[in-house]
């Protein structure tokens, strides 16, 4: 049954997908690629002021100590040393960091009177070069009184007294408590056969890029004024904050973004760094450069991702229909809370998956523990969901006697229930689930494949194979950050997140666009190029781009939440539309023709159903720069070709006071079909692909080998979560695998040797052409399919996957914990039938 | 033990000289003291391959390496390879087959795949795969990467012809 009680504001789509593009849609080579390639980048570490220091930090070896006292004379003698500060020396010039939770937590850039986990900056040193700045770490001499380490997010709900992270907060590790029913949860319930229940653990990963996060700050005594480059982005957002932690007004602080090194969420802000080395830089009167080596960035980067234990219900009719859900889920935010919990907000965007499911009930509790915060990585919290649903359907498929594709098939939202208001309120656009079925069901023999599977295990071999039918929720709106929030503490409840760009057409014609977020390893390049080729007819190679920094730039929430192509799309369109009916004015005086009855051919502007009449855009440009008085008496009609433009969500609306309806906040709706076959090896259990077919739909593809590249990079990144990543923190609290020999990276050993990509374009109707977001699928649909295809394998051994990853070690133990006690001949039967 | 020595070399193919502490590591060196910001420092313990350089022609990592190791031999870095106008095939092809993404692994990896074709000029899927895996690239998923290499040995061989 779809929920009819929200109101769907009308669609502001103004261009229509269509029969055949320009430039959209074609697999152009990256814009980006010419400088990468050639060692030409600008990444955070490859900016270099003149008269540059740099600066290291203490980290703290404590998982929770009070800092009794702090000897920095040793470190200050040394030869090079122009600066230790300490936490409170900080936070007499310096407040807390950005934060987004609600009441607030206090988290500063060095930690003050208190550490609250392993790597936390307790003493930062600025020296003429980095070499030096670490030896005078080593010389800091600091006391502390342990106290004592929470580690486990179940013994967190209960912890009080000095055990407690933050008392200001109460005397409790709960940072958040809420449960909201969404639907007629209690009767959806009462009218199940039956209930499958299932206690689930996602664990901590990260985004984990190669590079690091890092700040060059400069303080101008003369004008009062920052100038911080850092690889961060929402900067144009949210960057303001930092300028309100260094206590300036914003407009004394210009925030310039570099080339990042990958980011997959983890350098969605980067608060912290830019506020610590634009202290640092005021404090020295030099530029200073603060880089986080691999430990800082491992132990204290801000972006561990999701680290959830789930209580987990699945209401069903015997016949497979899915009714209802509950949800209780306990989720350790480490040690800050800076985005509150945002990634319970995201996850409501598709609790409930691609199926019918008339309603659901979430009890979250988000805990303090002492490890690294939570940031953002690649789903956001909204990964877990899938992981959670797929299992539950994978676990009812094996209670019921049911085939998982089948059992999917019947429950899937069906094409003509699109737009499509899901339980928490928020609406998918569109989709076709079943055509995406079809197609990934057509690129592999899943009967083939079965008969394979039936002779290796004649041979002692374990073959499985998995499948995951899972939504992509792209394009966030600001709301999903607070919505969560108690009602006595609602926070700021922002409800913007536009994205902007200007274009400049030169005398030449030739077009600039400038981007007002960062290269965070996407394409943002190439796609505003193809967006602006596809508008105005021009070839792609006449189109440059490039960043505003913070002192010129608009209002832009930037990548993040797959959200960057569908918005830098409608702001290029915005702005396009500007461009074209200013040149199309100019070309009706060149051509003494009507602006109506122009049109814009490859490269020129000219009169419909005359060939030959027409001006090329460089004639047209060049007359609008300098040719003023050839045009008409219109003060409309400026020199030059420029447009600004800022292109708001395309389709959100409020949550309701109550929270049971959370409104339209994350409607761009992709759905994936991920086929892994795996064979598992029982010996040293190790997990290896077979074959892997992934088909996403994306709605309208503006480049469809990018679109595959996110695909494929997304995959691998699921594959790390699903088989080997994990930060694992020990008793005390010591993040084990702080160091990339430790934590591991699917090497391309690890990978499958052809994930097989396909696609299917439904349109969005809310967006330009029908655009969805599609970087974050491949992590969000990899990890479900993946733990179905070992749970599938390992079948005759009896053997339930209810948590990740499933590393070698993790295999092995539960191997030998299944031969020790066998299946009996019946039951092996009955499981692999 | 601090005094910087004077750590002669050739670097792409040019005489370099540069002031190094003998605990300077040559990626630091490469990037601080030559201005060769296209070496790329991931982990600093050698894992990621960001930093592969070809010393003398064999590949190395720049962050396992000391300036003072490398006076007095050839090393070749990204920089070296071509421009925009002259690219080596194996950036072509990293181009056309999408074999980057955020790029920051890229030096790096092209410096790998220099090492593999000038050894081994007709690689096997295997040869290839063997070579790539000593790097972590954590955007693309390894395997445009391998279609690239695979391209560019294709296209450099057709060359030689």
């Amino acid at each position: 049954m779809t929920r009819e009680r929200h109101y769907i504001p009308e669609s502001r789509q103004r261009e229509k997908p269509k029969s055949k593009y320009f430039a959209i849609g074609h697999s152009m080579k990256r814009v980006e690629d010419t400088r990468l390639l050639t060692g030409s980048g600008t990444y955070a570490d490859d900016v270099s002021l003149p008269n540059m220091a740099h600066a290291a930090v203490l980290r703290s070896p404590h998982a929770h100590a009070r800092i009794v006292s702090i000897d920095k004379s040793r470190a200050e003698a040394l030869p090079g040393v122009l600066c230790v500060m300490t936490g409170a020396e900080a936070a007499e010039v310096t407040g807390p960091c950005a934060d987004f939770s609600s009441p607030p937590t206090t988290q500063h850039c060095i930690a003050v009177d208190k550490v609250r986990h392993v790597g936390e900056t307790v003493a930062a040193v600025v020296a003429e070069s980095r070499y030096i700045a670490e030896d005078a770490c080593e010389l800091i001499e600091v006391e502390y009184d342990p106290l004592p380490a929470v580690v486990d997010l179940e013994e967190a709900v209960t912890s009080t007294g000095d055990a407690v992270l933050h008392p200001d907060r109460g005397d409790t590790n709960v940072a958040h408590h809420r449960v909201i029913d969404f639907g007629t949860v209690d009767e959806d319930f009462a009218a199940a056969d039956l209930v499958i229940e299932r206690r689930l653990r996602w664990p901590r990963s990260g985004g984990t890029p190669i590079e690091t996060v890092g700040a060059t700050a400069h303080y101008d005594r003369g004008t009062g004024k920052f100038t911080i480059h850092a690889n961060t982005s929402m900067y144009n957002y949210v960057g303001w904050l930092i300028a309100v932690s260094l206590k300036v007004e914003p407009h004394r602080l210009n925030i310039v973004p570099t080339d990042a090194g990958g980011s997959f969420g983890s350098k969605l802000f980067c608060h912290k760094v830019c506020t610590l080395a634009g202290t640092l830089a005021r404090a020295t009167g030099r530029p200073v450069k603060y880089l986080e080596d691999r430990i800082d960035n491992m132990t204290s980067g801000d972006a561990h991702g999701s680290d959830r234990l789930y209580d987990a219900q699945l209401a069903l009719k015997r016949d497979g229909t899915m009714l209802s859900m509950r949800l209780k889920v306990i989720d350790d935010y480490g040690a800050y809370f800076q985005y509150g919990v945002g990634q319970h907000g995201n996850a409501m965007a598709q609790v409930t998956g691609p199926y019918t499911i008339n309603s659901v009930q979430v009890d979250l509790t988000a805990v303090f523990t002492n490890k690294c915060q939570q940031g953002a990585y690649r789903g956001f919290g909204s990964e877990v969901g899938n992981f959670v649903i797929e299992r539950l359907v994978d676990a009812a498929c094996e209670e019921l006697d049911l085939d998982p594709i089948e059992m999917r098939r019947q429950n899937l939202i069906e094409q003509d229930q699109f737009p499509y208001i899901m339980p928490t309120g928020n609406m998918y656009d569109s989709g076709n689930y079943q055509a995406v079925l079809d197609e990934a069901l057509g690129m592999i023999d899943i009967d083939g494949w079965r008969k394979k599977q039936v002779d290796a295990r004649a041979e002692g071999r374990y073959i499985g194979i998995g499948i995951s039918t899972c939504q992509e929720r792209s394009v966030f709106s600001a709301t999903e950050f607070w919505m969560w929030n108690p009602n006595e503490t609602p926070g700021f409840t922002l409800s913007s997140s536009p994205e902007s760009v200007a274009i400049n057409i030169d005398p030449t014609g030739k077009a600039f666009i400038t981007l007002n977020a960062p290269f965070w390893g996407n394409s943002p390049e190439t796609m505003a190029v193809q967006v602006l080729a596809e508008k105005l007819e021009m070839d792609p190679a006449d189109i440059s781009v490039g960043y505003a920094d913070s002192d010129k730039g608009f209002n832009s929430g930037g990548p993040g939440g797959s959200r960057f192509t569908v918005m830098i799309a409608g702001a290029v369109s915005g702005a396009a539309d500007v461009i074209r009916e200013k040149m199309l004015r100019v070309a009706s005086h060149m051509l003494e023709a009507d602006p109506s009855d122009l049109e814009f051919r490859a490269g020129s502007i000219g009169v419909q159903g005359v060939p030959g009449k027409e001006k090329t855009l460089a004639e047209v440009a060049l007359h609008a720069h300098y040719f003023r008085l050839d045009l008409p008496e219109d003060h409309d009609l400026t020199s030059g070709i420029d447009a600004a433009y800022v292109y708001d969500h395309p389709v959100t609306t409020m949550p309701s006071e109550d929270r049971t309806d959370l409104g339209i906040f994350y409607p761009i709706v992709g759905h994936m079909v991920h086929i892994p076959v795996v064979e598992v090896d029982v010996e040293t259990g190790k997990v290896d692909f077979l074959d892997y077919v992934a088909v996403h739909d994306c709605g309208t593809m503006v480049n469809p080998m990018t679109l595959a590249g996110h695909v494929r990079g997304g995959t691998v990144n699921g594959i790390g979560s699903a088989l080997y990543e994990h930060f694992h923190y020990d008793e005390n609290g010591q993040l084990q695998n702080a160091l990339l020999s430790d934590y591991l990276h699917p090497t391309l050993m690890e990978t499958p040797v052809d994930i097989r990509v396909g696609h299917v374009e439904t349109p969005s109707p809310f967006t330009e052409y029908g655009i969805k977001g599609g970087g974050e699928g491949g992590r969000m649909g990899a990890p479900p399919a993946i733990a179905t295809a070992v749970e599938d394998a390992l079948k005759p051994l009896g053997i339930k996957v209810d948590s990740l990853p499933l590393t070698p070690k993790v295999l092995r133990g539960m191997i030998r914990e299944a031969e020790q006690h066998p299946l009996s001949a019946s039951d092996k039967e009955l499981a692999t039938h | 033990m601090t005094t910087p020595r004077t750590v002669e070399l050739v670097v792409n193919g040019e005489s370099r000289a540069g002031e190094a502490e003998p605990r300077m590591l040559l990626s630091d060196f490469l990037r601080e003291q030559l201005g060769l910001t296209g070496t790329h420092v991931g982990c600093e313990h050698g894992v990621c391959g960001a930093c592969t350089v070809l010393v003398n022609g064999e590949a190395a990592r720049s962050c396992l390496m000391l300036a003072v190791q490398a006076k007095g031999t050839e090393v070749r870095t990204i920089e070296g390879l071509g421009g925009v106008d002259d690219m080596h095939p194996l950036q072509e092809a990293f181009w056309e087959k999408h074999g980057l993404q955020c790029g920051f692994c890229t030096p790096g990896m092209l410096m790998t795949a220099v090492e593999l074709l000038e050894s081994t000029p007709n690689p096997s899927l295997d040869d290839i795969r063997e070579a790539i895996s000593s790097n972590l690239c954590r955007c693309t998923g390894y395997q445009t990467i391998v279609e690239a290499v695979q391209a560019a040995a294709e296209r450099m061989q057709g060359e030689g012809q």
